[in-house]
């Protein structure tokens, strides 16, 4: 039985992609064979921040339309084996993307012995971003620490909690993450910033993570690798951290607690 | 910061107006979105019941659900037609 996860939030920019990108490369270094899948039907990105751009040759519509097959369209990831992309297309048709057809290849892809498969929501509530969330078994709602993205991420756990597939055929109901990104411990700390647990009693969902505002993140981008990768930055450790989590063990929150620089840290700099 | 704050008395963090804010356009969108959706319904069938009796517009019956309290009060407005 694959599992079914969406990554969504409903405001833009607040690190679905990314997000998806470390999550789905996570589950394939544990060994589960993994999907991901892109959404945003005219805006493709996942492709860039996976760094298969050059590779893309058939997209998710393309299989949808019967065009190619799902073999065809898939694309191995370069850096984690067992993880494959499927891209967006690049059509500005939004209703290519039918329920009927979406659940034909999310089908066809439990059949063919994936474990788990990533859907990266488009931003917004619209059809795209209803379609990713629709056959959802569990969700990630990726949350800024900022009043319009805690908003909209509880606009969507509305929506989850009443278009999902388990919604509405009342079956167990999806299973909610809250996972806090771009967090910054020391404005948290001061009070320009809601903390993660200030968010996690606005939207009462379970915590997953707290990744950490970094450039680490940028970099990861720029190079086409998942963040997950940049070894040894607290980006990649916070991912791997809620990978375990999402996979039932325990693991301390890191990254999250300010200390004050000491006096010689101050006097000599360094970070 | 902290010395002029002692001074010139605490001043609320900016992340807790937030927050309060927050609690509150939560708390109001999470009621109307859990809200009954029957309401539009309602209004349809009033109206197709009244003009069976004399001629009414359509804007002029009003549908609302208010809570007050523990109570949820249904309240219908309709303006009848003017020379009757």
């Amino acid at each position: 039985m694959a599992t079914i996860i969406t990554v969504t939030s409903g405001k833009g920019g607040v690190g679905k992609t990314t997000t998806s990108a470390s999550i789905a490369s996570g589950l394939a270094m544990r060994g589960y064979k993994t999907a991901v899948i892109d959404f945003d039907v005219g805006l493709r990105n996942l492709d860039l921040i996976m760094g298969c751009e050059r590779r893309v040759v058939y997209d998710f519509v393309n299989v949808i339309q019967g065009d190619a097959n799902l073999h065809q369209a898939l694309i191995k990831d370069k850096h984690a084996d067992n993880l494959f992309v499927l891209p967006a297309s690049q059509t500005r048709d939004k209703d290519a993307l039918t329920e009927e057809g979406v659940e034909n290849v999310l089908k066809e892809l439990a059949h063919q012995g994936f474990d788990y498969i990533v859907c990266d929501s488009p931003a917004g509530i619209e059809h795209g971003a209803v379609m990713a969330l629709t056959f959802a078994d569990e969700a990630i709602v990726v949350t800024n620490p900022e009043v319009s993205s805690v908003r909209d991420s509880d606009r969507i756990l509305g929506i989850i909690q009443s278009k999902s597939r388990r919604a509405i055929e009342g079956r167990e109901p999806v299973k909610e993450h809250l996972l806090v990104t771009r967090y910054a411990p020391k404005r948290a700390h001061e009070g320009e910033m809601l903390t993660y647990t200030d968010i996690q009693e606005l939207l009462r969902i379970p915590l997953l993570g707290v990744i950490p505002e970094s450039d680490a993140v940028l970099h990861a981008s720029n190079q086409g690798v998942p963040a997950i990768h940049q070894k040894g930055t607290p980006v990649a450790d916070a991912y791997l951290d809620a990978i375990g989590r999402f996979l039932g063990e325990e693991h301390p929150l890191r990254f999250v607690d300010y200390e004050k620089p000491g006096l010689i840290k101050r006097l000599f700099g360094g970070k | 910061m902290s010395w002029l704050s002692l001074i010139f008395g605490e001043k609320k963090s900016t992340a807790s107006v937030a927050k309060e804010r927050l609690q509150l356009i939560i708390a109001h969108e999470r009621a109307c979105s859990s809200g009954p959706d029957f309401l539009p319904e309602l209004q349809k069938d009033l109206v197709a019941v009244i003009s069976k009796y004399f001629p009414v517009n359509p804007d002029d019956i009003k549908v609302g659900l208010e809570k007050q309290g523990n109570y949820e009060v249904l309240e219908v407005n309709i303006v009848l037609p003017e020379g009757r």
